[in-house]
């Protein structure tokens, strides 16, 4: 049990900054996610904090103490890779095992033939022996402990890999994408089984992924990262909720948020495709923004309504996706050229076969992010005044 | 495709998938003859007739032999030239086994080490390899010339005296085997670094967060154990290698001074080819293949159990 806090952490591969200055507090028992692209530097983070890779600047603190000058296996803290890196000549227990082996035998009661001279080493193996088998019973590896790695399957060497990091009953636990080696179903799985176990152990979790979707479900909080910073920290719920940037919008969310061009008209309110949305946004008229609006806020405009003089900005359907319990129905609308619209809607809903149709949806559910892409909080929505939401249809271009 | 051909006519299908299969064993046929012609060639044939040869009294040019049973082995056991030269070739081996692996082992850690120059260190290393050996015995026997080499020019410099290495009979079968070390390491480095390079990474940095904290612990963790088969291959093909050594002894020495560098296949080169007791030297031969056999057996064995993890 630990707090984690990092003070401007910053590394350098050559002239390229990889990380600039991360500032980052975990608290006690948090299950803190980095999630992000390939290549915005979460690993090089997480690998920075277990000692594997010497920051360029900065400061890693461990429960208010600095711990930059300890190796890694001084600083308390345990990793699981992505590879799981078990030790292949060694059984499931040596494996496990090994951490408290290096721990409280010396070299020379390490050191083949040698060791056998030594008259304590009968006794702490077998006080280690039995701390691998309470942690393979945890995980439900008991059965395997003979096993070499070699002998096991994906999730069964996920466990191990696991359980060499709990036995040695960590400050901090950091996992770099430890699920991505795993088939789909057993990824779910594991999701729900790594979540749980964070539960139990309420040890400090950092944990590293670029699936949205494991940082969505098991986090107490959530940091994206993009390019050696941090975009957004929060909950989840935040992060989905109310991006920081359009960034952090578009990489949180399946399917993806609808990204529409935006400019900005002489009263502040962002105009979409020749339709303004009532609000007003503090930006500088005529600049550009961008609106986002998630594909469960959209949808198409119920059949059988036409409504007269409106100017018609078409939108078809192109494609309609069934995933079971509800449909992901891709729109072409003029405009965003070969970019569809995405709606979510549920399995029983009627898409049939009119192609042409028109989107609608809720503007104050709509994101709006400004030419750099940071997100802009609206003010005076009409939503407000009346006390019901303005609907807004995107093929007509006007308020309805 | 069987239903097909059973409902053929039986004769009709005789012929076509007789014909077929003909002609798919004699394509193996065609391919497989060279090998084997070059097979029986170059190496049964020859060992059949060297097996005959060990049970006769046959000398070189000779017209007729005789059937003389085990005498040409039970003469070479009393021979005290060939029991000098089979315990001096235990001794090299046991001098350029471990002298050879170890250092190989150990170059290899270190090149494996370095970045940039790396391919500069591995080239050095492996130019011994890549150079034919009897030139670079000519090479080695003005290095170690007792007047005019640079080794006792250098040793006269540091006040360590003279030393006449190759006409010492104490020094002479190990300034060999110094030699054939130096000849050995490359390649076993090489093989090493191979071995080296397919170990990921992430073990050692798992390792060092597991409590391996310096260069031995990382090295008995992970490195012996995980080279382990391929340490077996090296030893095996080292000593083989090692068993072999003809060429310095050839040139360099001639098995002297007072018989002190005589190693198995020098004696034999000398029954054969300069004594002409073909006979004798096709036992003693039988004897030397007896011992290459083990260490292949062995290899075999090891080879086998590769993959053990």
């Amino acid at each position: 049990m630990a707090t984690v806090a990092l003070k401007g952490i910053t590394k350098n591969f050559g002239p390229a900054p990889v990380l600039n200055g991360i500032d980052l507090d975990i608290a006690e028992g948090e299950f803190l996610t980095l999630v992000g692209a390939s290549g915005c530097g979460k690993s090089t983070l997480i690998r920075i904090i277990a000692g594997l890779e010497p920051q360029s600047a900065g400061s890693v603190m461990v429960n208010g103490a600095p711990i930059d000058h300890l190796r890694p296996h001084e600083r308390r803290v345990a990793m699981v890779f992505q590879s799981y890196a078990l030790y292949p000549h060694m059984t499931v227990a040596g494996n496990i095992g090994l951490p408290l082996t290096m721990q409280h035998l010396s070299l020379w009661e390490r050191l083949p033939l040698i060791k056998l001279l030594s008259p304590r080493r009968r006794r702490v193996m077998a006080e280690i022996g039995a701390e691998v088998r309470a942690v393979a019973s945890q995980l439900q590896i008991e059965a395997l402990l003979g096993r070499r790695p070699a002998a096991l399957s994906g999730g069964q060497r996920q466990r191990v890999a696991l359980g060499r990091a709990m036995v040695r009953h960590p400050d901090v636990f950091l996992m770099d994408e430890p699920l991505s080696n795993l088939d789909a179903k057993l990824r779910v799985h594991m999701r729900t089984e790594l979540a749980e176990l964070h539960a139990r152990l309420k040890t400090t979790f950092i944990y590293v992924t670029h699936d949205q979707v494991e940082a969505m479900t098991m986090s107490d909080r959530v940091a994206m990262m993009d390019a050696g910073h941090i975009l957004q920290l929060g909950k989840p719920a935040e992060l989905y909720a109310r991006p920081a940037n359009v960034r952090v919008a578009q990489f949180i969310g399946s399917p993806a948020i609808n990204l529409l061009p935006a400019r900005i008209g002489e009263d502040g309110a962002p105009e979409v495709l020749g339709c303004r949305l009532p609000m007003a946004t503090g930006l500088p008229a005529g600049s550009s923004a961008t609106v986002g609006i998630r594909p469960e806020a959209i949808a198409p405009a119920d059949a059988g309504k036409p409504e007269a003089g409106q100017v018609s900005l078409p939108a078809v359907l192109r494609r309609a996706e069934n995933l079971g319990a509800e449909f992901i129905l891709h729109f072409d609308v003029a405009g965003l050229g070969d970019q569809p619209v995405l709606c979510r809607v549920p399995a029983d809903h009627e898409h049939g076969t009119h192609g042409r149709t028109d989107l609608v949806f809720d503007a104050a559910q709509a994101h709006v992010f400004d030419a750099e892409g940071n997100r802009v909080e609206p003010s005076g929505l009409a939503q407000r005044a009346s006390g019901k939401p303005v609907r807004l249809y995107l093929t007509g271009g006007t308020e309805r | 495709m069987s239903t097909l051909s059973l409902a053929r006519a039986p004769a009709g299908r005789r012929a076509f998938g007789g014909r077929q299969a003909l002609i798919e064993k004699l394509t193996g046929i065609g391919f497989a003859t060279p090998a084997i012609i070059l097979l029986l060639l170059i190496d049964l044939v020859p060992l059949g007739v060297l097996g005959v040869l060990s049970f006769t009294d046959y000398e070189l040019g000779g017209t007729d032999a005789k059937y003389v049973g085990l005498a040409n082995f039970s003469k070479a056991m009393a021979d005290p030239v060939f029991r000098r030269s089979m315990w001096n070739t235990l001794l090299y081996v046991a001098i350029v086994l471990p002298g050879s692996v170890g250092l190989g082992l150990l170059v290899a850690i270190l090149v494996h080490g370095r970045k940039r120059t790396r391919s500069f260190y591995e080239m050095v290393y492996f130019l011994p390899v890549t150079a034919t050996l009897i030139a670079m015995a000519t090479v080695w026997q003005f290095l170690l010339h007792p007047k005019l080499g640079p080794v006792n020019a250098f040793l006269r410099l540091i006040g360590a005296g003279e030393y006449a290495f190759l006409s010492e009979p104490s020094l002479a079968l190990p300034t060999l085997a110094v030699i054939g070390m130096w000849q050995l390491i490359g390649f076993n480095m090489v093989l090493f670094l191979a071995g080296l390079s397919s170990i990921p990474k992430d073990l050692y940095e798992a390792a060092e967060i597991d409590g391996c904290a310096n260069g031995i612990d990382r090295f008995l963790t992970i490195t012996w154990p995980l080279l382990g088969p391929m340490t077996m291959f090296v030893i095996v093909t080292t000593s083989i290698t090692a068993f072999k050594i003809f060429d310095t002894v050839a040139v360099m020495t001639r098995g002297g001074p007072m018989g002190s560098s005589e190693v198995l296949l020098y004696a034999i080169y000398l029954e054969g080819f300069q004594y002409f007791h073909t006979a004798y030297a096709a036992a003693l031969t039988v004897i030397f293949l007896a011992f290459i056999l083990a260490f292949a057996v062995i290899q075999a064995f090891v080879l086998d159990r590769r993959v053990h993890y």
